[in-house]
Protein backbone atom coordinates (compact mmCIF):
# COMPACT_ATOMS: atom_id res chain seq x y z
CA UNK A 1 0.00 0.00 0.00
CA UNK A 2 1.40 3.55 -0.79
CA UNK A 3 2.43 5.82 2.13
CA UNK A 4 2.53 8.83 -0.35
CA UNK A 5 0.75 11.33 1.07
CA UNK A 6 1.17 15.59 0.48
CA UNK A 7 3.21 17.62 2.57
CA UNK A 8 -0.08 18.91 4.14
CA UNK A 9 -1.80 15.92 4.73
CA UNK A 10 1.74 14.96 6.42
CA UNK A 11 2.33 17.77 8.46
CA UNK A 12 -1.65 17.87 9.71
CA UNK A 13 -1.96 13.91 10.15
CA UNK A 14 1.06 13.46 11.98
CA UNK A 15 2.58 16.53 13.80
CA UNK A 16 0.94 17.58 16.36
CA UNK A 17 0.74 21.00 19.51
CA UNK A 18 3.54 19.60 22.13
CA UNK A 19 4.89 16.81 20.14
CA UNK A 20 9.00 16.32 20.51
CA UNK A 21 9.71 16.64 17.21
CA UNK A 22 13.33 15.88 15.23
CA UNK A 23 14.09 16.99 11.73
CA UNK A 24 17.38 16.07 11.27
CA UNK A 25 19.91 16.04 8.84
CA UNK A 26 23.48 17.88 9.03
CA UNK A 27 24.27 20.59 6.90
CA UNK A 28 22.73 18.38 4.07
CA UNK A 29 18.91 17.48 3.87
CA UNK A 30 17.47 19.41 6.44
CA UNK A 31 13.94 19.20 5.79
CA UNK A 32 12.78 22.98 5.17
CA UNK A 33 9.52 22.55 3.14
CA UNK A 34 8.45 20.75 5.92
CA UNK A 35 9.71 23.04 8.56
CA UNK A 36 7.73 25.72 6.74
CA UNK A 37 4.26 23.61 6.56
CA UNK A 38 4.30 23.41 10.09
CA UNK A 39 4.84 27.12 10.17
CA UNK A 40 1.78 27.40 8.22
CA UNK A 41 -0.28 25.33 10.06
CA UNK A 42 0.91 27.22 13.34
CA UNK A 43 2.08 24.43 15.57
CA UNK A 44 2.51 25.47 18.98
CA UNK A 45 4.94 24.24 22.08
CA UNK A 46 6.64 22.03 20.13
CA UNK A 47 9.87 20.54 21.76
CA UNK A 48 12.30 21.21 18.84
CA UNK A 49 15.79 18.64 18.98
CA UNK A 50 18.57 18.90 16.27
CA UNK A 51 22.34 18.64 16.89
CA UNK A 52 22.13 21.83 15.21
CA UNK A 53 19.28 23.82 15.04
CA UNK A 54 20.21 25.64 12.10
CA UNK A 55 18.36 28.18 10.15
CA UNK A 56 15.42 25.97 9.90
CA UNK A 57 14.79 26.17 13.65
CA UNK A 58 15.81 29.68 13.95
CA UNK A 59 12.87 30.10 11.79
CA UNK A 60 10.55 28.03 13.80
CA UNK A 61 11.49 29.16 16.69
CA UNK A 62 10.60 32.98 14.94
CA UNK A 63 7.52 31.52 14.21
CA UNK A 64 6.58 30.96 17.72
CA UNK A 65 6.07 26.85 16.99
CA UNK A 66 8.43 26.32 19.89
CA UNK A 67 8.71 26.11 23.60
CA UNK A 68 11.84 24.03 23.97
CA UNK A 69 15.01 23.16 22.21
CA UNK A 70 17.14 20.18 22.58
CA UNK A 71 20.64 20.70 20.78
CA UNK A 72 24.36 20.78 21.05
CA UNK A 73 25.88 23.65 18.19
CA UNK A 74 23.30 26.67 17.80
CA UNK A 75 25.25 28.41 15.42
CA UNK A 76 24.63 29.40 11.53
CA UNK A 77 27.07 27.57 10.21
CA UNK A 78 30.46 29.34 8.08
CA UNK A 79 28.22 32.51 8.79
CA UNK A 80 26.99 33.59 12.06
CA UNK A 81 24.40 33.57 14.85
CA UNK A 82 21.47 31.93 14.44
CA UNK A 83 19.60 35.49 15.88
CA UNK A 84 15.47 34.23 16.85
CA UNK A 85 17.84 31.44 18.82
CA UNK A 86 20.02 34.29 20.68
CA UNK A 87 16.86 37.02 21.17
CA UNK A 88 14.70 34.23 22.51
CA UNK A 89 17.82 32.82 25.37
CA UNK A 90 19.17 36.16 25.62
CA UNK A 91 15.96 37.70 26.97
CA UNK A 92 14.93 38.11 30.78
CA UNK A 93 13.16 35.80 31.32
CA UNK A 94 14.15 33.60 28.56
CA UNK A 95 11.19 32.71 26.49
CA UNK A 96 12.55 29.62 25.16
CA UNK A 97 13.38 26.69 27.45
CA UNK A 98 16.92 25.10 26.25
CA UNK A 99 18.44 21.77 26.63
CA UNK A 100 21.83 21.32 25.60
CA UNK A 101 24.49 18.57 24.88
CA UNK A 102 27.84 18.42 22.89
CA UNK A 103 27.20 16.28 19.13
CA UNK A 104 28.76 12.98 20.69
CA UNK A 105 25.90 13.48 23.80
CA UNK A 106 22.87 13.90 21.65
CA UNK A 107 24.08 11.50 18.88
CA UNK A 108 24.22 8.94 21.85
CA UNK A 109 20.38 10.12 23.07
CA UNK A 110 19.77 8.89 19.50
CA UNK A 111 21.53 5.69 19.62
CA UNK A 112 19.87 5.25 23.24
CA UNK A 113 16.69 5.57 21.73
CA UNK A 114 16.57 3.70 18.96
CA UNK A 115 17.53 0.62 20.67
CA UNK A 116 15.14 1.23 23.02
CA UNK A 117 18.18 1.40 25.99
CA UNK A 118 17.70 3.06 29.42
CA UNK A 119 20.81 4.91 28.71
CA UNK A 120 24.17 5.22 26.78
CA UNK A 121 27.76 5.41 28.00
CA UNK A 122 30.34 7.86 26.52
CA UNK A 123 33.79 8.24 27.59
CA UNK A 124 33.19 12.43 27.93
CA UNK A 125 32.46 15.49 29.82
CA UNK A 126 35.02 14.99 31.76
CA UNK A 127 36.45 18.82 33.49
CA UNK A 128 33.44 20.39 31.34
CA UNK A 129 30.56 22.80 32.63
CA UNK A 130 27.68 20.97 30.91
CA UNK A 131 26.53 18.25 32.82
CA UNK A 132 26.18 21.16 35.79
CA UNK A 133 23.92 22.76 34.02
CA UNK A 134 22.15 19.39 32.26
CA UNK A 135 21.63 17.55 35.24
CA UNK A 136 20.43 15.04 32.33
CA UNK A 137 23.91 14.40 31.84
CA UNK A 138 24.91 11.59 34.61
CA UNK A 139 27.78 9.09 35.04
CA UNK A 140 27.91 5.25 36.24
CA UNK A 141 30.54 3.27 37.28
CA UNK A 142 31.20 0.31 35.12
CA UNK A 143 30.61 -3.12 36.27
CA UNK A 144 33.42 -4.45 34.65
CA UNK A 145 36.28 -2.09 34.83
CA UNK A 146 34.82 0.22 38.06
CA UNK A 147 35.74 3.50 35.75
CA UNK A 148 33.10 5.88 36.09
CA UNK A 149 31.52 6.65 32.44
CA UNK A 150 28.91 9.63 31.61
CA UNK A 151 25.67 8.71 30.59
CA UNK A 152 22.80 10.44 28.89
CA UNK A 153 19.31 9.17 28.66
CA UNK A 154 17.21 7.61 25.34
CA UNK A 155 15.93 10.34 22.86
CA UNK A 156 12.05 8.89 21.75
CA UNK A 157 10.72 11.65 19.65
CA UNK A 158 6.94 11.73 18.68
CA UNK A 159 7.85 12.30 15.45
CA UNK A 160 11.01 12.15 13.34
CA UNK A 161 11.30 13.70 9.49
CA UNK A 162 14.01 12.90 7.27
CA UNK A 163 14.61 14.57 4.14
CA UNK A 164 15.99 12.08 1.44
CA UNK A 165 17.39 11.88 -1.98
CA UNK A 166 14.76 8.88 -2.90
CA UNK A 167 12.86 6.31 -1.59
CA UNK A 168 9.51 3.71 -2.88
CA UNK A 169 5.84 4.19 -2.08
CA UNK A 170 6.43 2.27 1.08
CA UNK A 171 9.27 4.52 2.13
CA UNK A 172 12.16 2.18 1.92
CA UNK A 173 14.49 5.44 1.91
CA UNK A 174 18.06 5.99 0.45
CA UNK A 175 20.81 8.71 1.28
CA UNK A 176 24.25 8.90 0.03
CA UNK A 177 26.24 12.28 1.14
CA UNK A 178 26.47 12.88 4.38
CA UNK A 179 24.37 10.49 6.81
CA UNK A 180 24.11 12.60 9.78
CA UNK A 181 22.22 10.91 12.44
CA UNK A 182 18.89 10.66 10.72
CA UNK A 183 18.98 6.45 10.84
CA UNK A 184 18.59 6.07 14.57
CA UNK A 185 16.75 9.86 14.90
CA UNK A 186 14.41 7.21 12.77
CA UNK A 187 14.45 4.09 14.80
CA UNK A 188 13.97 6.06 17.75
CA UNK A 189 10.97 8.16 16.77
CA UNK A 190 7.19 6.84 17.16
CA UNK A 191 6.08 8.48 13.74
CA UNK A 192 8.38 8.67 10.60
CA UNK A 193 7.83 11.21 7.68
CA UNK A 194 10.19 10.44 4.93
CA UNK A 195 10.37 13.40 2.69
CA UNK A 196 12.06 12.82 -0.70
CA UNK A 197 13.36 14.43 -4.22
CA UNK A 198 12.15 11.67 -6.26
CA UNK A 199 9.79 8.79 -5.61
CA UNK A 200 11.44 5.64 -7.29
CA UNK A 201 10.08 2.35 -8.36
CA UNK A 202 10.97 -0.34 -5.50
CA UNK A 203 13.50 -2.32 -8.34
CA UNK A 204 15.58 0.57 -8.24
CA UNK A 205 16.18 0.14 -4.38
CA UNK A 206 16.52 -3.79 -4.21
CA UNK A 207 18.95 -3.11 -7.05
CA UNK A 208 20.90 -1.33 -4.66
CA UNK A 209 20.18 -2.03 -0.77
CA UNK A 210 23.51 -0.33 0.78
CA UNK A 211 22.11 2.69 0.10
CA UNK A 212 18.97 1.98 2.35
CA UNK A 213 19.52 4.16 5.44
CA UNK A 214 15.38 3.96 6.64
CA UNK A 215 13.01 0.42 5.81
CA UNK A 216 9.86 1.12 5.17
CA UNK A 217 8.70 -0.81 8.20
CA UNK A 218 9.14 2.27 10.53
CA UNK A 219 7.77 4.68 8.03
CA UNK A 220 4.20 6.49 8.23
CA UNK A 221 4.61 8.70 5.30
CA UNK A 222 6.21 9.48 2.03
CA UNK A 223 6.05 13.16 0.70
CA UNK A 224 7.77 13.87 -2.81
CA UNK A 225 8.77 17.10 -2.87
CA UNK A 226 11.77 18.17 -5.08
CA UNK A 227 14.05 20.92 -3.68
CA UNK A 228 12.66 20.57 -0.25
CA UNK A 229 15.69 20.74 1.37
CA UNK A 230 16.69 24.71 -0.46
CA UNK A 231 18.49 26.37 1.30
CA UNK A 232 20.17 23.19 2.08
CA UNK A 233 21.13 20.90 -0.13
CA UNK A 234 20.33 17.43 -1.88
CA UNK A 235 23.82 15.71 -2.65
CA UNK A 236 23.96 15.51 -6.64
CA UNK A 237 20.58 17.09 -6.98
CA UNK A 238 21.38 20.97 -5.78
CA UNK A 239 24.13 22.69 -3.96
CA UNK A 240 24.08 24.47 -0.63
CA UNK A 241 22.45 27.60 -1.23
CA UNK A 242 25.62 29.60 0.76
CA UNK A 243 24.08 33.36 -0.30
CA UNK A 244 21.01 32.50 1.67
CA UNK A 245 22.46 31.18 5.06
CA UNK A 246 25.09 34.46 4.82
CA UNK A 247 21.84 36.51 3.75
CA UNK A 248 19.58 35.18 6.85
CA UNK A 249 22.59 36.16 9.21
CA UNK A 250 21.46 39.73 8.47
CA UNK A 251 17.90 38.86 7.87
CA UNK A 252 17.63 37.20 11.30
CA UNK A 253 19.21 40.36 13.26
CA UNK A 254 15.99 42.36 12.56
CA UNK A 255 12.44 40.34 14.07
CA UNK A 256 10.56 42.80 11.43
CA UNK A 257 12.91 41.59 8.53
CA UNK A 258 12.37 38.00 10.38
CA UNK A 259 8.17 38.54 10.03
CA UNK A 260 8.46 40.32 6.27
CA UNK A 261 10.39 37.08 4.77
CA UNK A 262 7.85 34.16 6.63
CA UNK A 263 5.36 36.58 5.22
CA UNK A 264 6.43 36.26 1.75
CA UNK A 265 8.24 32.81 1.39
CA UNK A 266 6.48 30.52 4.15
CA UNK A 267 2.41 32.52 4.98
CA UNK A 268 2.65 33.69 1.09
CA UNK A 269 2.95 30.55 -0.55
CA UNK A 270 0.85 27.33 -0.85
CA UNK A 271 3.60 24.65 -0.73
CA UNK A 272 7.25 23.77 -1.80
CA UNK A 273 6.21 24.37 -5.19
CA UNK A 274 4.79 27.77 -5.51
CA UNK A 275 8.19 28.62 -3.81
CA UNK A 276 10.05 27.38 -6.39
CA UNK A 277 7.94 29.01 -8.83
CA UNK A 278 8.71 31.98 -7.26
CA UNK A 279 12.62 31.15 -7.39
CA UNK A 280 13.20 30.37 -10.78
CA UNK A 281 17.03 31.56 -10.10
CA UNK A 282 17.75 28.76 -7.97
CA UNK A 283 17.98 26.03 -10.46
CA UNK A 284 20.24 27.72 -12.56
CA UNK A 285 22.41 28.84 -10.11
CA UNK A 286 22.36 25.81 -8.13
CA UNK A 287 21.54 22.36 -9.72
CA UNK A 288 24.24 19.89 -9.15
CA UNK A 289 26.76 19.02 -11.70
CA UNK A 290 27.21 14.80 -12.82
CA UNK A 291 29.49 13.25 -10.42
CA UNK A 292 28.43 9.68 -10.82
CA UNK A 293 29.96 6.86 -8.86
CA UNK A 294 30.95 3.48 -9.93
CA UNK A 295 28.83 0.66 -10.08
CA UNK A 296 29.33 -2.91 -8.50
CA UNK A 297 27.93 -6.16 -8.68
CA UNK A 298 25.33 -7.82 -6.05
CA UNK A 299 25.37 -10.97 -7.90
CA UNK A 300 26.49 -14.27 -6.05
CA UNK B 1 54.45 47.10 12.05
CA UNK B 2 55.18 47.13 8.00
CA UNK B 3 54.98 43.60 7.06
CA UNK B 4 53.87 41.63 3.04
CA UNK B 5 51.25 39.87 5.40
CA UNK B 6 48.35 40.12 7.29
CA UNK B 7 48.29 38.90 11.20
CA UNK B 8 45.62 36.57 10.06
CA UNK B 9 48.09 35.19 7.09
CA UNK B 10 50.81 34.39 9.80
CA UNK B 11 48.53 32.91 11.78
CA UNK B 12 47.14 30.44 9.58
CA UNK B 13 50.34 29.23 7.79
CA UNK B 14 51.97 28.80 11.26
CA UNK B 15 48.59 26.47 12.20
CA UNK B 16 49.46 24.47 9.19
CA UNK B 17 53.14 23.78 9.82
CA UNK B 18 51.47 22.19 13.14
CA UNK B 19 50.81 19.55 10.61
CA UNK B 20 52.88 16.70 9.87
CA UNK B 21 52.03 14.59 6.29
CA UNK B 22 50.40 11.33 6.53
CA UNK B 23 48.62 13.03 9.71
CA UNK B 24 44.98 12.33 10.56
CA UNK B 25 43.49 15.55 11.77
CA UNK B 26 40.03 16.21 12.75
CA UNK B 27 38.83 19.59 11.68
CA UNK B 28 37.02 22.03 13.21
CA UNK B 29 34.97 25.03 11.70
CA UNK B 30 36.63 28.64 10.59
CA UNK B 31 40.13 28.75 10.99
CA UNK B 32 41.27 25.57 11.50
CA UNK B 33 39.71 24.33 8.09
CA UNK B 34 42.14 26.90 6.33
CA UNK B 35 45.01 25.91 7.83
CA UNK B 36 44.56 22.00 7.37
CA UNK B 37 43.71 23.36 3.76
CA UNK B 38 46.58 25.18 4.15
CA UNK B 39 48.77 22.31 4.94
CA UNK B 40 47.59 19.68 2.46
CA UNK B 41 48.19 21.62 -0.61
CA UNK B 42 51.78 22.03 0.22
CA UNK B 43 54.08 19.94 3.53
CA UNK B 44 51.57 18.01 4.14
CA UNK B 45 49.79 16.52 1.08
CA UNK B 46 48.50 12.81 2.43
CA UNK B 47 47.02 14.41 5.39
CA UNK B 48 43.26 12.29 6.17
CA UNK B 49 40.82 15.25 7.21
CA UNK B 50 38.22 14.18 9.24
CA UNK B 51 35.18 16.50 9.30
CA UNK B 52 32.82 15.88 12.53
CA UNK B 53 30.01 15.98 9.34
CA UNK B 54 31.68 11.97 8.49
CA UNK B 55 33.94 13.19 5.82
CA UNK B 56 37.05 10.93 6.23
CA UNK B 57 39.91 11.87 4.10
CA UNK B 58 38.38 15.14 2.25
CA UNK B 59 39.65 16.79 -0.88
CA UNK B 60 37.70 19.28 -1.08
CA UNK B 61 37.47 21.63 -4.46
CA UNK B 62 36.68 24.81 -2.87
CA UNK B 63 36.81 26.31 0.35
CA UNK B 64 34.13 24.69 2.20
CA UNK B 65 31.88 27.48 3.84
CA UNK B 66 30.67 24.96 6.48
CA UNK B 67 31.89 21.32 7.63
CA UNK B 68 28.87 19.85 5.68
CA UNK B 69 29.42 21.04 2.30
CA UNK B 70 28.72 18.47 -0.54
CA UNK B 71 32.72 19.52 -1.45
CA UNK B 72 33.92 17.14 1.32
CA UNK B 73 31.61 14.26 0.17
CA UNK B 74 33.01 13.92 -3.71
CA UNK B 75 36.42 12.20 -4.07
CA UNK B 76 36.09 11.91 -0.04
CA UNK B 77 37.85 8.51 0.66
CA UNK B 78 35.02 7.69 3.09
CA UNK B 79 31.34 8.66 4.64
CA UNK B 80 30.11 7.84 7.69
CA UNK B 81 27.34 8.58 10.15
CA UNK B 82 27.79 10.97 12.95
CA UNK B 83 27.47 8.03 15.28
CA UNK B 84 30.27 6.33 13.89
CA UNK B 85 32.27 9.61 13.57
CA UNK B 86 32.18 10.20 17.20
CA UNK B 87 32.29 6.33 18.59
CA UNK B 88 34.77 4.94 16.15
CA UNK B 89 37.16 7.49 15.37
CA UNK B 90 37.30 10.14 18.09
CA UNK B 91 36.43 7.88 21.06
CA UNK B 92 37.97 4.92 19.34
CA UNK B 93 41.58 6.87 19.50
CA UNK B 94 42.18 7.31 15.85
CA UNK B 95 41.97 10.82 15.60
CA UNK B 96 45.88 12.30 16.34
CA UNK B 97 45.15 16.07 16.21
CA UNK B 98 42.09 17.83 16.57
CA UNK B 99 41.93 21.06 15.28
CA UNK B 100 39.53 24.21 17.28
CA UNK B 101 38.67 27.48 17.56
CA UNK B 102 37.41 29.20 20.45
CA UNK B 103 35.79 32.15 21.80
CA UNK B 104 37.64 32.18 24.88
CA UNK B 105 40.99 30.18 25.97
CA UNK B 106 42.34 31.01 29.66
CA UNK B 107 45.44 30.60 31.21
CA UNK B 108 44.79 26.37 31.65
CA UNK B 109 43.86 25.79 28.17
CA UNK B 110 40.12 25.47 28.64
CA UNK B 111 38.14 26.58 25.74
CA UNK B 112 34.33 28.66 26.19
CA UNK B 113 32.46 28.41 22.94
CA UNK B 114 29.20 28.73 25.25
CA UNK B 115 28.27 31.80 26.98
CA UNK B 116 30.22 34.78 27.74
CA UNK B 117 27.92 35.83 31.50
CA UNK B 118 25.83 33.57 33.20
CA UNK B 119 24.50 30.76 31.55
CA UNK B 120 21.37 31.30 32.77
CA UNK B 121 21.61 34.90 31.84
CA UNK B 122 23.82 34.64 28.98
CA UNK B 123 25.40 38.57 28.33
CA UNK B 124 25.96 36.68 25.13
CA UNK B 125 25.03 33.14 23.88
CA UNK B 126 27.54 31.32 21.85
CA UNK B 127 27.12 28.67 19.46
CA UNK B 128 27.78 26.19 22.12
CA UNK B 129 29.42 22.57 21.69
CA UNK B 130 29.23 20.89 18.80
CA UNK B 131 31.63 18.20 19.03
CA UNK B 132 34.43 20.26 20.71
CA UNK B 133 34.38 18.84 24.00
CA UNK B 134 35.00 14.89 22.68
CA UNK B 135 37.85 16.55 20.73
CA UNK B 136 39.45 17.79 23.47
CA UNK B 137 39.12 14.79 25.20
CA UNK B 138 39.80 12.49 22.60
CA UNK B 139 42.63 13.59 19.91
CA UNK B 140 45.97 12.30 20.66
CA UNK B 141 46.71 16.39 20.76
CA UNK B 142 44.45 19.09 20.24
CA UNK B 143 45.65 22.37 18.84
CA UNK B 144 43.76 25.58 19.29
CA UNK B 145 43.86 28.45 16.96
CA UNK B 146 42.42 32.13 18.08
CA UNK B 147 43.44 35.76 17.12
CA UNK B 148 44.94 37.03 20.67
CA UNK B 149 42.65 40.01 21.95
CA UNK B 150 41.88 40.34 25.86
CA UNK B 151 38.69 39.75 26.26
CA UNK B 152 39.23 36.60 24.21
CA UNK B 153 42.05 35.57 26.51
CA UNK B 154 40.92 35.54 30.24
CA UNK B 155 42.44 33.95 32.97
CA UNK B 156 39.66 31.61 33.58
CA UNK B 157 36.86 31.00 31.00
CA UNK B 158 32.87 31.89 32.14
CA UNK B 159 31.93 28.52 30.56
CA UNK B 160 34.61 25.30 30.45
CA UNK B 161 33.19 24.05 27.04
CA UNK B 162 35.85 21.64 26.24
CA UNK B 163 38.59 20.79 28.81
CA UNK B 164 42.02 21.92 28.82
CA UNK B 165 45.00 20.99 31.63
CA UNK B 166 43.30 22.40 34.81
CA UNK B 167 39.93 22.57 35.68
CA UNK B 168 37.23 23.22 38.63
CA UNK B 169 37.25 18.99 39.03
CA UNK B 170 41.10 18.72 38.98
CA UNK B 171 44.14 17.61 36.36
CA UNK B 172 43.59 16.48 33.31
CA UNK B 173 45.22 13.33 34.06
CA UNK B 174 43.11 12.62 36.98
CA UNK B 175 39.76 13.19 35.30
CA UNK B 176 40.85 9.88 33.20
CA UNK B 177 41.02 11.85 29.77
CA UNK B 178 42.59 10.16 26.63
CA UNK B 179 44.23 12.57 24.53
CA UNK B 180 46.74 15.42 25.52
CA UNK B 181 44.27 18.39 25.59
CA UNK B 182 45.39 21.84 23.88
CA UNK B 183 48.41 21.54 23.75
CA UNK B 184 49.39 24.43 21.27
CA UNK B 185 47.24 27.79 20.52
CA UNK B 186 48.40 29.16 17.41
CA UNK B 187 46.98 33.00 17.47
CA UNK B 188 48.05 36.43 15.12
CA UNK B 189 50.44 37.77 17.51
CA UNK B 190 52.63 34.32 18.20
CA UNK B 191 52.36 30.84 19.50
CA UNK B 192 51.30 29.67 23.14
CA UNK B 193 52.33 25.88 24.53
CA UNK B 194 51.70 23.93 27.86
CA UNK B 195 54.15 23.35 30.43
CA UNK B 196 53.16 19.79 31.41
CA UNK B 197 54.33 20.20 35.05
CA UNK B 198 52.18 23.67 35.97
CA UNK B 199 49.46 22.88 33.09
CA UNK B 200 49.93 26.74 32.03
CA UNK B 201 50.24 28.25 28.52
CA UNK B 202 53.19 29.79 28.36
CA UNK B 203 54.57 32.29 24.91
CA UNK B 204 56.60 29.67 22.94
CA UNK B 205 57.28 31.77 19.83
CA UNK B 206 56.15 35.23 18.34
CA UNK B 207 55.74 36.80 14.82
CA UNK B 208 58.08 38.84 13.11
CA UNK B 209 57.33 42.41 13.66
CA UNK B 210 55.63 41.61 17.14
CA UNK B 211 56.62 42.62 20.94
CA UNK B 212 56.27 41.48 24.28
CA UNK B 213 54.55 44.16 25.73
CA UNK B 214 51.87 44.08 22.78
CA UNK B 215 51.76 40.07 23.37
CA UNK B 216 51.36 40.62 27.15
CA UNK B 217 48.94 43.56 27.09
CA UNK B 218 46.59 41.28 24.83
CA UNK B 219 46.24 38.04 27.75
CA UNK B 220 44.77 38.52 30.75
CA UNK B 221 47.46 36.86 33.21
CA UNK B 222 50.83 37.21 33.79
CA UNK B 223 52.21 35.07 30.92
CA UNK B 224 55.36 33.35 30.94
CA UNK B 225 57.80 34.22 28.21
CA UNK B 226 60.32 30.47 27.14
CA UNK B 227 63.53 31.44 27.65
CA UNK B 228 63.54 29.28 24.41
CA UNK B 229 61.48 32.03 22.88
CA UNK B 230 61.38 31.93 18.94
CA UNK B 231 60.63 34.11 16.01
CA UNK B 232 58.23 32.41 14.07
CA UNK B 233 59.39 32.02 10.05
CA UNK B 234 57.25 34.49 8.05
CA UNK B 235 54.95 32.65 5.60
CA UNK B 236 56.65 31.85 2.38
CA UNK B 237 55.64 33.14 -1.11
CA UNK B 238 53.57 30.16 -1.50
CA UNK B 239 51.61 30.04 1.37
CA UNK B 240 50.52 33.32 0.66
CA UNK B 241 49.75 32.72 -3.18
CA UNK B 242 47.32 30.20 -1.86
CA UNK B 243 46.03 31.71 0.51
CA UNK B 244 44.98 34.22 -1.33
CA UNK B 245 44.24 32.83 -4.51
CA UNK B 246 43.56 28.75 -3.04
CA UNK B 247 42.29 28.83 0.22
CA UNK B 248 40.15 31.72 0.93
CA UNK B 249 40.21 34.55 -2.00
CA UNK B 250 36.91 35.60 -0.59
CA UNK B 251 39.00 36.65 2.46
CA UNK B 252 35.51 35.07 4.47
CA UNK B 253 38.02 34.29 7.50
CA UNK B 254 41.01 35.82 6.43
CA UNK B 255 39.45 39.38 6.91
CA UNK B 256 40.65 42.36 5.30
Amino acid sequence: MSKVITMHDAIAGHVHDGDTLVIEGFTHLIGFAAAHEIIRQQRRKLTLCRLTPDVVFDQMIAADCASKLVFSWAGNPGAGSLHAFRRAVEATPPTLAIEEYSHFGLVARLSAGAAKLPFWPLRNYQGTDLPEVNPLIRSVKCPYTGEWIATVPPLNPDVTIVHAQRADADGNTQVWGLLGVQREAAFASKRVIVVVEELVDSSVIRADPNRTIIPGMIVDAVVVEPWGAHPSYAQGYYDRDNEFYIAWDEISRDPHRVMRYLDEWVYGVKDRAEYMRKRSDLKTRLAAKPAMSGEVSYGY
Amino acid sequence: MATEWTPSEMMVAAASRELRDREVVFVGIGLPNLACNLARLTHAPNLVMIYESGAVGARPERLPLSIGDPSLVTGSLMICGMADVFQLFLQGGRIEVGFLGGAQVDRYGNINTTVVGEYARPKVRLPGSGGAPEIAIHARRTVVITRLDRRAFPEKVDFVTSPGHRTRAGRRAELGMPGAGPVRVITDRGTLAVNPASGELELESRYPGTTLDDIQSRVGWDLVVRESLKVVMPPTAEELRLLREVVDPQRRFLGA
